[in-house]
């Protein structure tokens, strides 16, 4: 099987759309019937990843998207949804999973726990092409020319240990891992959150760097907006498991159209001592996904909240800025008292 | 320019603080000469990465190090208290009474077999001589101050049936229960989603006006420190590089590092695709610090001179000091 | 291509030949002085062992009926005699063979027999995992002691029978923290990650579980070698093991009992052989345990 993939669709065909995607968690219940439920992980999910983007996530404890990620990866199978790489359905005939996993790969947060401590830096990046048939020689060949790609000499690296080296330079070994299959789309999971300021600085740099280089996609997942803003082309926010928001970084970032987007964005300490946050845009902590409240999620804390608010869960609706958003305010007609009389104009625009 | 402030106004005064742990192979000189003040009333924010010293600091403020493998030389002064000096009985009555700590993970700083109100009374009766229901009212009083909703039965919770901002609340009021005059923060939101971060440091700031209290705030997030801080400094190496007010450090940072910390910060103000400006190099090892200015080899500015020894403090106006042979040169972009 | 990034510096690794993980583990061994001495009393444990019969001064098996239990100190007889007349210092080094041999065969069987029981449940997760652990648990339940005479009674005495019973009581213990370390090991990002690059079970577990889960078994297999000596006299004590006239510690521990009343000292060697050994291979296991923790 030739090793570098084929794009099959051309540049408007999303590198991976996702569809309906649903995971629930049971709890176990205790001997006396008590506890039970389930954690509504992720509870309908749909988006598009282009090719060739930086597609952002963010979002607070319990929104989903670390197991969004692992369900990216499939490394756990959603409940419902598919996912369709590059016009093919994951998992299907043409496209089984082992091929898929050569094509997207991940980056963890925890760079030292994703590196096997008994194996060299080499051999760690070396074993994903061996699986793949590649023979060793050829394997540890394209392993070091990685390291190098990412800043790591491989006369030096190669053969060290992960306990051996920082956070900053395990993190570069990981991201070769990453690329040692020449995947097209890298899942890159909260991948700077645990370094130093200054060591973050060099690996998004190096990200974008390598972004150029091999033509990569990105699906770029962390908790610091102001990162996301920077990295991202567009941006996902997600709520209790579900896509409350979808658009353009620029856009989101200074129009934010949800509710919770708003929130979130005001969080966002200032750099102005002149102009301190005066009082905190939310109050009470991110509810966890167990008994999700009816209706739109984040009604209970929104303070345009309605009566539609807690019956009807929304749907993503285009807004005049060109964002999705999941909320009665933007959709046309509907019974919130904010809601735009006549949906929007024969100017809906692209989302991308 | 000498300093402007009277030393024997200030809460607490740090002079020539030293420390070094010697349990590893080789001794690790974690702090290596910190001089800090700190009035009553003010918040003085400790930045800087990992290894900087800045937790190490804010231990020794309280004697949290451990007497056998740590070497600590210095003065440490907290209103008349000298810290370094206490036995251990007096540093017993000293902790949250007089300064307090609250800690970046609650679980790992909260007993997790006692439930609140047991944990906050049980500290209050420790060091005042009140009744059982006094302590309790006290405790209950002190939910309702840092704002935790149905305070009465949030007192019987246990730490881990708990949502995250509340337990850092929970933390807060534990620290403030015997109404000590100094709070220290290690990171207490660093661990916190955006949106319960800005919760707490609001709230931070709301009881340290309110109390009246001395807040020596440590942290990695410069943006966390503005919200909070009255004066910044700034920690490479184990030294302070750069202090002064929050303002003035940022509008007119002096320090190269400092200036390149800032810098550095991934911004919506950059253009899409440019690249981040980046320090070149690593920190220094802890357990073979360079005679010179520790920042040096990593620095656009260094100059030879720069490597021969520390560099002294530099005091410019408006109560804010530098360390670097090229601080009063004027700034270059 | 352009890079804006600098290459890390590490003067200090540059030159030097990057130090194996077993390398840095020898050497973390090698500063806890405990660790070395039990280690030490171990290999002399072992060179008694294997040259006993050239070492012993005299004949273990000659017995004389003018000299029995003759006390430490006598003339020619440098840790006295047993009931039968024969050397004990004689008898104790040739014993060490056996009695080596009974504590350690059995653990080693063990620990190949329960690792695979151990990884194949860890690995596999849910009901395998389930029905393979809670099958385990019924003859962990056992206390050793009774289920090692229980096993030897119905197999019969003898030492291949003590062997093969002895090894039957270790491979729950060994089978449970294979698959506690297993679990552990698979829940972490490195296993993940090796799933998420297309890699089958078989490899996985070849490449990147057993590297990191035989270590902790092994030093846990270590501290039962003792445990497994004791039971081994403990068989021979009542009769289940070795038979006389061989010399073997436990065996001679029952055999002297008698003795305790008129030579005391006597009784007590060959406890005080097996105290030994079970003390040196415990610190010696939990050297090993400490080396291992490379902490971050």
């Amino acid at each position: 099987m030739p090793l570098t993939p084929l794009d099959l669709g051309g540049p408007a065909q999303p590198m991976l759309s996702v569809r309906g995607l649903v995971k629930h968690f049971p709890l176990k219940k205790d001997v006396f019937g008590k506890g039970g439920g389930v954690v509504r992980a992720v509870d309908g999910v749909d988006f598009e990843v282009l090719k060739g983007e930086t597609l952002g996530v963010v979002g607070e404890s319990g929104c989903g998207k670390s197991t969004t990620a692992r369900l990216l990866m499939q490394l756990i199978i959603q409940d419902q949804g598919e996912l369709i790489f590059d016009g093919q359905t994951v998992g299907g005939s043409a496209l089984p999973l082992k091929a898929y996993r050569r094509q997207t790969q991940m980056v963890f947060q925890d760079s030292y726990a994703s590196l096997n401590p008994r194996l060299t830096i080499e051999d760690s990046i070396a074993f994903a092409p061996m699986v793949h048939g590649v023979p060793q020689s050829e394997a540890v060949a394209r392993a070091r020319d990685l390291l190098g790609r990412v800043g790591l000499a491989p006369e030096r690296f190669a053969e060290r240990y992960p306990h051996e080296l920082s956070g900053g330079q395990r993190q570069r070994v990981n991201i070769a891992r990453a690329l040692a299959l020449q995947s097209r789309l890298i899942i890159l999971d909260e991948a700077v959150s645990a370094l130093d300021k200054s060591v973050e600085a060099q690996v998004l740099n190096l990200l974008l760097d390598l972004k150029e280089d091999f033509g990569l996609t990105y699906v770029f997942i962390s908790h610091d907006l102001n990162v996301v803003r920077y990295m991202s082309d567009r941006v996902l926010v997600m709520y209790l498991g579900q896509v409350v928001e979808i658009g353009n970084s620029e856009t989101l970032f200074n129009n934010p159209a949800h509710p919770y987007t708003q929130a979130l964005l005001s969080s966002i300490p200032t750099l102005d001592p002149d102009r301190r946050t005066e009082k905190p845009p939310l109050a009470g902590d991110p509810p966890n996904p167990i008994n999700p409240p009816t209706g739109c999620r984040f009604h209970p804390r929104c303070v345009h909240a309605q009566d539609i608010c807690s019956q009807k869960m929304p749907v993503l609706a285009h807004t005049a800025h060109g964002q999705q958003v999941a909320c009665w305010m933007h959709v046309a007609g509907s019974a919130h008292g904010l809601a735009p009389a006549h949906p929007l104009g024969s100017a809906t625009q692209e989302v991308a | 320019m000498i300093s402007t402030t009277p030393t024997h106004d200030c809460f607490v005064e740090v002079k020539q603080l030293h420390v070094t742990f010697t349990g590893g192979k080789k001794p690790v000189q974690a702090v290596s000469g910190v001089d800090l003040r700190v009035q009553r009333g003010e918040v003085v924010a400790l930045i800087g990465e990992s290894g900087s010293g800045k937790s190490v600091t804010l231990r020794s403020l309280l004697g949290l190090h451990a007497a056998k493998t740590t070497h600590i030389t210095g003065d440490i002064r907290v209103g008349d208290q000298q810290v370094l000096q206490l036995s251990p009985r007096e540093l017993s009555s000293f902790r949250g009474r007089v300064a307090s700590m609250i800690f970046q993970e609650p679980l790992l700083a909260l007993d997790p077999v006692y439930n609140l109100g047991q944990q906050i009374t049980e500290t209050i009766r420790r060091h005042e001589n009140v009744s059982i229901q006094e302590a309790h009212q006290r405790a209950l009083a002190l939910f309702e101050r840092v704002r935790i909703p149905s305070p009465e039965r949030r007192l019987q919770a246990y730490p881990h049936e708990m949502s995250g901002g509340m337990r850092q609340r929970a933390m807060i009021a534990l620290a403030l229960a015997c109404k000590p005059q100094l709070l220290l923060a290690d990171e207490p939101t660093t661990a916190l989603d955006a949106t319960v971060q800005i919760q707490i440091l609001l709230l931070l700031r709301e009881l340290q006006k309110d109390l009246g209290l001395a807040v020596v705030f440590v942290t990695h997030d410069i943006g966390a420190a503005v919200e909070v801080a009255d004066r910044i400094a700034v920690m490479y190496a184990g030294r302070i590089v750069e202090e002064g007010p929050a303002r003035t450090l940022l509008r007119q940072p002096r320090h190269p590092y400092t200036r390149a910390l800032l810098q550095s910060r991934a911004d919506g103000a950059l253009a899409k695709g440019q690249r981040l400006e980046t320090i070149a190099g690593a920190p220094p090892d802890l357990a073979a610090l360079p005679n010179g200015c520790a920042f040096a080899t990593r620095c656009k500015l260094a100059q030879p001179q720069c490597e021969l020894k520390q560099p002294d403090v530099s005091w410019l106006e408006d109560n804010h000091s530098v360390r670097c042979l090229r601080a009063l040169e004027p700034q270059t972009v | 291509m352009h890079i804006t990034v600098d290459p890390q510096k590490l003067p200090e690794l540059a030159m030097q030949k990057s130090a194996g993980y077993w390398q840095t583990v020898g050497r973390r061994f090698m500063q806890q002085k405990v660790a070395v001495a039990a280690a030490l009393v171990v290999l002399v444990l072992l060179v008694l062992a294997v040259f006993g019969p050239w070492l012993a001064p005299m004949d273990p098996y000659q017995s004389s009926i003018l000299k029995r239990l003759k006390p430490i100190g006598f003339p020619g007889h440098l840790l006295g005699t047993d009931e039968l007349g024969r050397d004990m210092l004689s008898r104790l080094i040739v014993g060490t063979r056996l009695s080596l041999f009974i504590g350690i065969t059995p653990v080693i069987c063990a620990f190949v027999i329960g690792s695979v029981i151990g990884i194949t449940a860890g690995y596999a997760g849910g009901w395998v995992n389930t029905s393979m652990m809670r099958t385990i648990d019924v003859f962990y339940a056992f206390p050793s002691v009774l289920l090692a005479i229980a096993l030897s009674g119905a197999l019969g005495a003898g030492i291949t029978n003590s062997l093969i019973s002895l090894t039957i009581v270790f491979i729950p213990p060994i089978a449970r923290v294979a698959e506690s370390v297993t679990t552990q090991i698979r829940g972490r990002d490195f296993v993940d990650a090796a799933r998420a690059s297309g890699a089958g079970a078989f490899t996985i577990v070849r490449v990147h579980v057993l590297g990191n889960v035989l270590g902790p078994v092994f030093v846990y297999a270590t501290s039962l070698i003792a445990v497994a000596m004791i039971l081994a006299s403990g068989l021979s004590f009542l009769g289940l093991g070795v038979k006389p006239p061989e010399p073997e510690w436990g065996l001679m521990l029952n055999t002297l009992r008698t003795a305790i009343y008129t030579q005391p000292w006597i009784a007590a060697l060959p406890g005080a052989m097996i105290f030994i050994t079970s003390i040196a291979f415990n610190l010696l296991a939990d050297g090993l345990r400490s080396a291992m923790e490379i902490k971050q």
